[in-house]
């Protein structure tokens, strides 16, 4: 199963390669990454997603645990919550495309945030099923370039990672 | 500041080689007297003399390497310690902080290359900082499940234009790091219900008794329960090896009443193993009708590689505890155990006295001999180290432990060249204590320049090398496997190994016939303030057994060169 774990760690050098490094060294897997600082400077929050059955899952989030870098983790999936990425897309613009695929990006909620005679450059945010429904409905013949920024994940409702 | 602090850690012995990044800290060094500092002749030897101290002692043994060379040396080292979970710090020399990223001379990623194989790492970003990093190296080496950690300490910081003051930090808190305490009291309830109904249980001790000091605790529940006690290679001496109730410790060699009560048990109390697949053989196979209580500091062995039951997160010391005083609190009683201690005496007694057959006269002796004679002349109360191959496994099966700390060996990286520094770090800081290495002539040459640091320091420790002129352990798999083609297993031109010794200043003695056996080592053993190099000729074509049947069940196992169960 496909599963979302958010990391509060420490927000010190060498701290994601470690993160990273496990995930090599104890072949598990990586689909997306994706880390930033947060509000508290001293802290980085990093959202992976990864699959595999219940035993690697319990096995990834104890190993995580253990680095001491990792301050807090949760596992998304295991409760309500919210997933979202965002993706740019440059694709072949030209022709009767120009309407089709500004039609597509506004079926999808997408924005058209740049513009040349031949080429449009679209920005679109969802869950990653949405994004891989749009960039099929484009059509692999138009995609110049694509650029997705993988997951991140807040849980919904009450629940809180922090400190 | 490094020498200060290590002097008020309370480190006594530090094991390292000097080099142009750490130039600086040998220098204050020099200059002070409370630390002393062993010079080895390989930085690997470092790593392994700090670890033999660590194990024998129970503190963080501690190494300091300068920048590249120095450190990639001692990777090794860290790797052993990383695998059985040995407190150590390791004092990293780096290149000049602008230097870094630059391939400046010298310069290795020592984090980078470590990452894997420590439990921490830290780099020194301002002299300023180096106590409290140094504070923390050691907090996090030594609690809760202890490791290797490295501190890597660029020149610059070691020289600072500015002073500093030093004040030693007495505590260290750390908000993503909190080592575990005790374990659920109703998971531990759970275990207890177990204990009280089981028919065919068992007690399974690992290395995290020792390491976490808790064999007294473990030996009263076993006395308590009347269960059988068996251990794993790195629990040897976690409990009494001559007490009625241990039946040996299991796995690929374990002994064949452990493998085979582990099979049939219907529970498995284990505290502070980590079932590793020496340990279990397949675990799709693996003790099929047995509950599994599990215990460790680290949740993340628990139902690593087997299910388990009832999983317990906490100290083996706290949870043993808890265990005895509910123990002592549960009404009703337990089950007779005895026609289960009649089955595993029956599978002792089907095994005993036809283990091995021991050689007479001229012949060449068998190593398993040769260990039972160093146990005789040792009373069975010394350190035992060892390196590793056949010889390793024949000294665990015949040199009975009665005391925790004295079996040193390398585990979980099986580590040839880890024996000579490893059993110098035990004598150096145990001087008053027999401190034997069983060894084999392939592993020694791993290590042996250290005869000079012996040399050097007065290192007295007692050297039984099984020499069988073999990679024997290798050669053991290819007459198993390979239809006794032995591949680069027959080490050639070996060294006239009396001189070789001779010529470091030490004592050596040969043994090639049964008949000399015991009297030579009486006399190695009178020459209490000499290293003494005993060459032992053995038998070459002798086989470790039991041995498990690869990808079988823990009672799988080949007996001898023509039996299995
Ligand atoms: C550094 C290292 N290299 C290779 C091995 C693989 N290995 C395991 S046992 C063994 C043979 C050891 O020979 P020796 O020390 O003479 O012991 P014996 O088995 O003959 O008793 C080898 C090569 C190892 N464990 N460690
Ligand atoms: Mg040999």
């Amino acid at each position: 199963m496909r599963h979302i774990i958010s990391i509060l760690m420490e927000n010190e050098a060498g701290a994601l390669s470690r993160v990273v490094g496990l995930f090599s060294q104890r072949n598990f897997n990586i689909e997306t990454l994706n880390v930033a600082p947060t509000d508290d400077p001293t802290l980085s929050r990093l959202t992976v997603t990864t699959v595999g059955d219940d035993r690697i899952i319990e096995q990834i989030t104890k190993q995580l645990n253990k680095l001491i870098d990792v301050v807090k983790l949760v596992d998304l999936t295991e409760g309500q919550h919210i997933e979202r990425e965002m993706l740019l897309v440059k694709v072949k613009a030209v022709g009767a495309q120009r309407a089709e695929v500004k039609r597509t990006t506004e079926i999808f909620r997408g924005q058209i945030i740049d513009v040349t005679p031949s080429i449009y450059t679209i920005q679109l945010a969802g869950d990653a099923g949405k994004l891989d429904a749009f960039i099929n409905a484009l059509g692999s013949n138009t995609l110049l370039e694509v650029v997705r920024t993988g997951v991140s994940g807040i849980a919904r409702g009450e629940k809180v990672l922090s400190l | 500041m490094i020498t200060r602090f290590l002097a008020d850690e309370g480190v006594e012995y530090m094991y390292g080689y000097p080099g142009g990044a750490a130039l600086h800290i040998y220098d204050a060094i020099h200059r002070q007297d409370k630390v002393h500092h062993v010079l080895v002749r390989h930085e690997q030897a470092a790593t392994h003399m700090a670890d033999g101290y660590a194990r024998a002692t129970g503190k963080p043994g501690v190494v300091l390497v300068t920048s590249g060379p120095g450190a990639t040396n001692a990777v090794t080292g860290i790797a052993t310690a990383y695998m059985d979970s040995i407190p150590m710090v390791v004092l990293c020399g780096q290149v000049m902080s602008h230097l870094i990223g630059e391939d400046a001379f010298q310069e290795t990623d020592i984090i980078g290359v470590t990452r894997p194989i420590v439990k921490h790492s830290f780099s020194i970003k301002h002299p300023a900082d180096i106590p409290m990093v140094l504070k923390k190296a050691f907090h996090i080496a030594t609690t809760g499940r202890p490791g290797p950690v490295v501190v890597d300490i660029p020149k610059d910081m070691t020289a600072p234009t500015e002073k500093y003051e030093y004040v030693y930090p007495k505590k260290v808190k750390m908000r993503s790091y909190t080592p575990v305490g005790r374990g659920h009291s109703g998971q531990i309830k759970k275990a207890v219900d177990l204990m009280q109904k089981a028919k065919r249980p068992i007690l399974f001790g690992g290395g995290g008794l020792v390491l976490g000091e808790s064999t007294e605790l473990f030996q009263q529940l076993a006395k308590k329960l009347n269960f059988p006690v068996t251990t794993s290679l790195m629990g040897i001496g976690a409990y009494p090896q001559t007490d009625k109730q241990s039946i040996g410790w299991l796995g690929m060699h374990g002994s064949f009443e452990a493998n085979q009560a582990m099979h049939h048990s219907d529970l498995v109390v284990c505290i502070g193993a980590r079932f590793d697949d020496r340990a279990t053989n397949n675990t799709a196979k693996f003790c099929p009708t047995a509950k599994i209580v599990h215990v460790d500091v680290d949740p993340s062995s628990i139902g690593k590689t087997i299910r388990v039951d009832v999983p317990i997160v906490g100290t083996a010391k706290s949870v043993l505890e808890d265990m005895l005083s509910l123990l002592d609190e549960v009404e009703g009683e337990r089950p007779d155990l005895s026609e289960w201690w009649k089955q595993i005496e029956d599978w002792h007694a089907s095994r005993t006295g036809r283990l091995y057959e021991p050689a007479e006269e001229n012949e060449a002796m068998k190593p398993q001999q040769v260990v039972e004679a160093v146990w005789k002349v040792t009373k069975g109360q010394a350190y035992v180290v060892t390196d590793v191959g056949q010889h390793q496994m024949f000294a665990a099966q015949y040199y009975l432990f009665d005391k925790p700390n004295r079996w040193i060996t390398s585990g979980g990286l099986g580590t040839m060249g880890f024996g000579l520094p490893a059993a110098m770090g035990v004598k150096l800081n145990k001087p008053d204590e027999e401190v034997v290495l069983i060894t084999g002539e392939g592993s020694f040459q791993m290590m042996m320049q250290e005869l000079s640091t012996c040399s050097q320091y007065g290192i007295p420790v007692k050297i039984i090398n099984l020499n069988n002129q073999s990679l024997g352990m290798v050669r053991q798999w290819q007459d198993l496997n390979y239809a006794s083609r032995h591949a680069q297993s027959y080490v050639e031109s070996l060294p006239d190994f009396q001189k070789l010794v001779e010529s470091y200043g030490h004592v050596a003695m040969k043994i090639d016939k049964a008949d000399d056996l015991d009297a030579v080592l009486e006399k190695a053993f009178a020459l209490k303030d000499k290293l003494v190099f005993v060459d032992v000729y053995v038998d070459p074509r002798e086989h470790v057994y039991p041995m498990q049947v690869p990808q079988g069940s823990m009672k799988d196992m080949l007996l001898s060169k023509t039996e299995r169960t």
